[in-house]
């Protein structure tokens, strides 16, 4: 159900409660932490506590594999790569610390209302008020642009589907006209849609 | 609320020949319809009703406000729906989608978040408040587009085609939802199975009010001009 971009799957875990900050901040803390991981030994047990975390948040392990599938056109030839150049031991861990800090962040956003992630962003962002950047905008373009996802695909599907059926090989420009086309055409409706809700200034 | 359009003609930047010319009318009824043939005006029509569209001849006044000075304050109250759900839909989710209209209503998040479950209950959306909104089938995505623009309270609703892209049990749907709201209605389709009950419709074409009346009559004068 969910697509690469993890979305929030409902829930009523400890880590579905947890404050949306954080968990960002635990996020950067990860990431910053990771540069410290040495070992196989500790990479393990990095991994092994974010699994712990999506066993705490009660999430599927058939969820944890459609989020992480398509990550394994990098990862497999990123791991060869590492094997062959510095050896299988450090290539263990800085791969596996890639995948333990994906699966965190994965493990957030399916936590956690993207609506609560972004209000963190705008909160963060609140100093920037002085140099004139409105922080509620922000939030508004981030959460436009996570809606605009699906309907890119879906678009972008429609228009590889009418060429098909034409009987057009899909060549690169033939594709992207109709598609930028269509793009247009649906942020100037949608640019209509905030304006009737309200939000025009 | 009475809605007075007065001396209205209107031509898009950028192009020769006015789209809709010399409209004078005073709409107050509870259920107003539009219909009229592709490119007879009836979209920039519902359009001048909100301020999104300021006709470039004439003026608009909607309760007394006028659209081009206080287009703002009127698009609090009127609410517009859309063909197109997809278009409409803003946020990521369902309940965050209906949310979004009460943003900067001062309500603290305990109302808003009963306000959305009320909305959603009564459009029989509350089993998928927290799914992605592309996930809904269309008929259901018009439901939410419609739950968003209602959960604000509107005193008048302006749709333009809003069951044209959906199949008949959903403008079943769609119809009901309209039959039962307190609000006043403008209504613009192409199915004229919609008008039923409505007080009056008005009839465009070629740029110009070419009927007004009740439903009945207005059917046959569009049946006849599209014969
Ligand atoms: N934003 C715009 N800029 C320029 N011309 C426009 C714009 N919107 C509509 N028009 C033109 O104005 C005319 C009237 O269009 P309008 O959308 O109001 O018709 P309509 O009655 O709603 O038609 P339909 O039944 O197809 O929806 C058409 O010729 C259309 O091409
Ligand atoms: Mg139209």
């Amino acid at each position: 159900m969910t697509g690469p971009i993890g979305l929030y799957l409902p829930g009523r875990s400890v880590l579905h409660r947890l404050p949306a900050g954080a968990k960002l901040a635990a996020l950067v803390v990860a990431g910053a932490g990771s540069l410290f991981v040495r070992t196989p030994t500790q990479t393990g047990i990095a991994v092994a506590v974010v699994l712990l975390g999506y066993a705490v948040a009660r999430v599927s392990p058939r969820v944890i594999w459609t989020s992480f599938r398509p990550l394994l056109w990098v990862i497999v030839p990123l791991t060869v790569f590492q094997v062959v150049v510095v050896g299988w031991e450090k290539a263990m861990v800085i791969v596996g610390v890639i995948v333990a800090l994906v699966l965190l962040a994965n493990l957030v956003t399916l936590t956690t209302r993207t609506t609560d992630l972004v209000d963190v962003v705008v909160r963060v962002c609140e100093p920037l008020r002085v140099l004139g950047i409105n922080p509620e905008r922000v939030g508004l373009m981030l959460n436009l642009a996570i809606r605009g996802v699906p309907l890119m695909v879906e678009l972008a599907g429609q228009v590889r589907e009418a060429q098909l059926a034409r009987g057009h090989n899909v060549s690169a420009r033939a594709f992207a006209v109709p598609l930028i086309v269509g793009a247009l055409r649906r942020a100037d409706e949608l640019g209509d849609a905030l304006a009737a809700r309200g939000f025009d200034d | 609320m009475l809605i007075e359009i007065s001396g209205v003609s209107h031509t898009y930047a950028g192009r020769a020949q006015p789209v809709v010319r010399d409209l004078d009318v005073r709409l107050s009824e509870h259920r107003v319809g539009v219909i009229g043939a592709n490119g007879s005006g009836k979209s920039t029509f519902a359009r001048m009703l909100n301020g999104l569209v300021v006709p470039s001849e004439g003026t608009v006044s909607v309760d007394g406000l006028d659209t081009a000075r206080q287009g703002r304050e009127i698009r609090k109250r009127v609410g517009f729906c859309f063909t197109d759900p997809d278009s409409q839909i803003v946020m990521p989710t369902v309940a965050e989608d209906v949310a979004f209209g009460l943003r900067r209503r001062g309500l603290s998040k305990a109302e808003v978040a009963a306000r959305v479950d009320a909305t959603l209950r009564a459009r029989g959306l509350d089993g998928h408040a927290d799914h992605p909104a592309h996930l809904l089938s269309g008929g259901q995505k018009q439901l939410l587009a419609l739950s968003s623009i209602l959960v604000t309270e509107p005193d008048l609703l302006v749709m333009d085609e809003p069951t044209t892209l959906l199949d008949l049990r959903n403008t079943r749907r769609v119809a009901d939802v309209v039959v039962g709201l307190p609000q006043q209605v403008v209504l613009v389709t192409h199915d004229l199975d919609l008008l039923v009950g409505f007080d009056r419709v008005l009839v465009f074409d070629e740029t110009r009010l070419v009927h007004d009346g009740p439903p009945a009559a207005a059917i046959k004068h569009y049946r006849e001009l599209m014969a």
